[in-house]
């Protein structure tokens, strides 16, 4: 028998990793490399190499503690090309918690990597001005909706201009801007329809309210007839997800705190985003020690867990004869083990028929700003992505996440393979009885 | 270091790019397998098609390269790991159902077919691939043929060898041997059952022809909870005397079902000694009649209570503990270290309490499931690999263990194969005239021992204190060939 080390010493000082926010040796060394985590994998089924796969990932990391693997490099090109889906934590029967310990060599690699010109200048500004400041935001999206609807894009496109710029798939994921953003709502309070049943406050979302105004508005909708008096803070900000993937947990903390302090004293904290949602239960996480951090995240709920557990009232749907097709998200059904509340919350609206697609629960590429900074890979998971949406049949795809929806969008334009993508709160707001179906005059918060 | 210089160049121009992975980074990480073994290869090379793979071996072959046949790399005995070097040959790019035959109760598969995704894409036609080993979610079809891979429905149908009729394998000099064909038994001598088990030694397969089996009509699914070991070890024996064969027939013991609990939700009870999972399979009546046999023999031998699994779901947490077992000891300990042992099923009851022992005075942790319808027993030895000498401490118990197995009547390894993990353990069971035939026989196919070198057959580099141990006759002829 050959002799062979199974665990190498970690955390030694010839350890890749410096700083406070590095992989943790009792997190890394769950992970046994049984491989049952292999086919669960959507860029290991994709590019079927090692490297590209959970254990693989895992194993380079615990590979980079002890000081055998640089950072630079191939290690940082497997680690970027990871969609942090968590599919592989649903397949691991060792309760690897993947996310964790992959977020956290990518702060080791935000740490260590010194990027300068324009798209470091670009990265700083995204994160750490756009996408916490509502503001700046809205100046933006209105520079955007100029854009798209004033004829430039037109110009743009049939120029070839953005292929030029190597623009054109981050503009064909770009979210249509909607004509009035999701602000007046801000700070304000929406009563419950018929009896209270229970006092919510809402995440409003950065992109959200530029881009998805109307999901917004219709998940209220949904919650009031539903029996939900939903508060929306006006001292909320952004929730951070997209800086964690990005290894920027700095600036994510601050985040946290924030929105700790402004959903103080809510029996629950409510979002449409999945995303965002699994960013907020994991503030735990991110503010190592905070007892404040784990009660908040203890209070997190993602819109359908709500509802499903509350119940719908009855009579408050009416029969909606659809076809659809529901897409799981990721961090719903593999970051928050959500899968049964979207459907039980579908199956409660008379005639619709949802028909499964295959691997229902496999990331359709979007993953956060996945679909831009690795176009190629997410272009062909979405391809088979729309394969298996196809072979239903359905006009609608459903989902329960902003990011899916702007992936799938531009899945169906491309590829034709359904009519529309909608929210499961837009499905169900689509189905509420008439007189359930308007925003009620708020009152200030 | 010359040879492999030469090599490069001509692999990548035949297989693109993305096709060769000869950086550092990427041979590290196909070091290992799902086991404990670990070496690194020179090369990693992915053919897409069965041309690719014989112009691959036919280089090899030129430039006097060793070849290491791998296909998801979940194995248990370092089949897929480069033990000296040389090229891994990955087959988990060749993964197309070729044909399905319902009619004819066959399906032809490349090697990197996922075992589960077959089953799956037939499902709607009754018919299923029987071998079902734990890690059939991600383990792959050709894997299964290599190791002759075995899983908890073995006792009723038998290993994969039971259930291939027809291979087609690139031989190390890149000739192409199809062996077996559609009939269910071909004259001629059996070289499929010869290639099902080789371990990568013999040839490379690039297609397996296997049999479909109709799904049972009925099946159910009991949990017997014993508050004691050893009356769960009676209790097999009991069900075979009673004329029962289920069609799985599991064990695990209490402070297995303890940690797989934890992660799995199976429904096993926290405070039990040891649970047995029983599969009973055929038809309607069949099965009400057998399951009611059985369960009054589980009583009769000592059961504290007896569960029949209501509905397909609760059927599926059941076994969803049993399959996911190995990965869920994760959470209990750092490393563990997974034994495959056979015993007589008779002999379960003194081995248990054996290996229990062993575990004691080497202040070990043991935990076991395993397929206790065959005797094929999965002791998992635990240890923290962070501490200087734990992973040998680990390694001498499962020595001890395995040689209890022998003692006992058994063999050194039901179904994760020999690899690199057992080879030196071969004498064992087999005398060196046995050894010498299967050494003359892989001559003829492999003369140049460039296919999965270092695999299965003693080489007596190492560890012959083991085999000196237990067998001190074999002393002089070992002395002899070193």
């Amino acid at each position: 028998m050959s002799v062979a080390e199974t665990t190498p010493p970690a955390g030694t000082s010839r350890s890749a990793f410096h700083t406070a926010d590095r992989p943790r040796w009792e997190d890394y060394s769950r992970c046994i490399h049984c491989g049952l985590c292999l086919e669960a994998c959507p860029t290991f089924r994709l590019l079927g190499e090692e490297m590209d796969s959970p254990r693989g990932r895992i194993y380079q990391i615990a590979q980079a503690d002890a000081g055998r693997l640089p950072l630079a490099g191939a290690f940082e090109t497997h680690i970027g090309r990871c969609l942090d889906c968590r599919a592989c934590q649903t397949a691991c029967p060792s309760g690897v918690e993947y996310g964790k310990i992959l977020e956290r060599a990518r702060a080791e690699l935000a740490a260590q990597r010194e990027v300068r010109g324009p798209k470091a200048w670009l990265a700083n500004y995204v994160f750490r001005r756009l996408l916490p400041d509502p503001k700046a935001m809205a100046r933006q999206a209105r520079l955007l909706r100029w854009y798209q609807r004033g004829g430039a894009r037109a110009v743009a496109r049939a120029t070839g201009a953005l292929r030029l710029l190597g623009l054109a798939q981050a503009e064909s994921l770009a979210p249509e801007v909607e004509g009035e953003f999701f602000r007046a709502e801000m700070g304000r309070t929406f009563p419950a329809l018929g009896p209270r049943r229970a006092r919510v406050a809402f995440l409003a979302g950065c992109v959200q309210r530029v881009a998805f105004a109307g999901m917004n508005r219709a998940t209220l909708r949904v919650l009031q007839a539903a029996g939900c008096e939903v508060v929306i803070p006006a001292a909320q900000t952004c929730c951070g997800a997209l800086h964690v993937h990005a290894g920027r947990r700095a600036e994510a903390r601050e985040l946290a705190r924030t929105n700790i302090q402004a959903f103080a004293g809510f029996d629950a904290v409510v979002t449409n985003s999945a995303g965002c949602g699994s960013a907020l239960k994991e503030y735990g996480d991110l503010l190592e020690n905070d007892a404040a951090a784990e009660e908040f995240a203890g209070r997190v709920r993602d819109a359908t867990e709500l509802l499903a557990a509350l119940g719908l009232p009855a009579g408050m749907l009416r029969p909606l004869p659809w076809k659809v097709t529901y897409q799981d998200p990721c961090h719903l059904a593999h970051g928050q083990r959500i899968r049964s509340a979207p459907r039980q919350l579908m199956a409660a609206i008379p005639e619709l028929e949802l028909v499964e697609m295959v691997r229902a629960d496999s990331c359709c590429g979007s993953a956060g700003i996945y679909n831009v900074v690795q176009p190629e890979i997410a272009g062909r998971l979405l391809d088979e992505k729309m394969a298996t949406v196809r072979a239903t049949r359905a006009a609608t795809i459903v989902t329960a996440n902003p990011g899916c929806m702007l992936q799938l969008r531009a899945g169906i334009r491309r590829s034709g393979a359904a009519d529309r993508v909608m929210h499961v709160m837009e499905l169900l707001d689509a189905a509420l009885e008439p007189g359930a179906a308007e925003n009620p005059a708020a009152k200030p918060e | 270091m010359e040879k492999l210089r030469a090599i490069r160049p001509r692999l990548q121009a035949l297989l693109g790019p993305d096709g060769v992975v000869a950086d550092a980074l990427g041979r590290m990480l196909y070091e290992y397998d799902g086991g404990v073994d670990r070496g690194e290869p020179d090369l990693v090379v992915f053919p897409r098609s069965p041309d690719e793979v014989i112009a691959v071996l036919r280089l090899a072959r030129e430039h006097g390269l060793a070849i290491i046949p791998r296909g998801a790399g979940t194995g248990l005995s370092g089949g897929a790991v480069a033990r000296d070097g040389g090229i891994i040959l990955s087959l988990n790019r060749m993964r197309k159902i070729l044909s399905v035959e319902v009619e004819n109760q066959r399906a032809r598969v490349e090697p990197g077919v996922v075992n589960l995704e077959l089953s799956e894409r037939i499902s709607g036609t009754g018919f299923y691939f029987v071998p079902d080993p734990s890690s059939q979610k991600a383990c792959t079809i050709g894997g299964n043929v290599a190791e002759n891979s075995g899983g908890p429905h073995t006792l009723a149908y038998g290993v994969t060898v039971n259930h291939v009729t027809g291979l087609e394998v690139v031989l190390a000099d890149g000739e192409v041997l199809r062996t077996g064909g559609m009939a269910p038994d071909m004259p001629g001598y059996d070289l499929t059952g010869l290639m099902v088990g080789s371990e990568g030694t013999l040839g490379v397969v690039t297609a397996v022809t296997v049999k479909l089996t109709r799904k049972p009509e009925a099946v159910r699914t009991l949990l017997a909870i014993y508050d004691q070991v050893d009356r769960a070890a009676e209790t097999v024996s009991a069900i075979t005397a009673a004329g029962i064969t289920p069609a799985a027939l599991e064990m695990l013991d209490g402070f297995t079902l303890r940690a797989v609990e934890a992660a799995v939700q199976a429904g096993y009870p926290l405070d039990s000694a040891a649970v047995l999972l029983i599969e009973i399979e055929g038809l309607q009546e069949e099965v009400a009649e057998h399951a009611a046999a059985v369960e009054a023999v589980c009583r009769q031998a000592g059961a504290r209570e007896v569960r029949q699994a209501r509905d397909a779901a609760e059927r599926g947490r059941l076994w969803a503990g049993r399959k996911q077992a190995f990965g869920a000891m994760g959470r209990i300990c750092p490393n563990f270290y997974v034994m495959d042992g056979v015993i007589p099923r008779t002999r379960v009851g003194p081995v248990l309490r054996g290996i229990e022992a062993i575990g004691q005075r080497r202040g070990l942790r043991i935990g076991n499931i395993f397929h206790a319808g065959d005797g094929n027993l999965h002791p998992l030895v635990f240890f923290d690999g962070r501490q200087a000498g734990q992973l040998e401490l680990a390694r001498e118990a499962s020595r001890e263990i395995i040689q209890l197995c022998v003692e006992q009547g058994g063999s050194i390894t039901g179904e994760h194969g020999v690899g690199m993990e057992k080879d030196e353990l071969m004498p064992l069971i087999f005398s060196e005239a046995d050894l010498d035939f299967m050494r003359w026989l892989k001559q003829a196919f492999n003369p140049e021992g460039r296919l999965n070198p270092g695999k299965m057959l003693p080489t007596y580099k190492s560890c012959r204190e083991t085999a000196l141990a237990t067998r001190p006759e074999l002393g002089k002829t070992i002395e002899a060939r070193i």
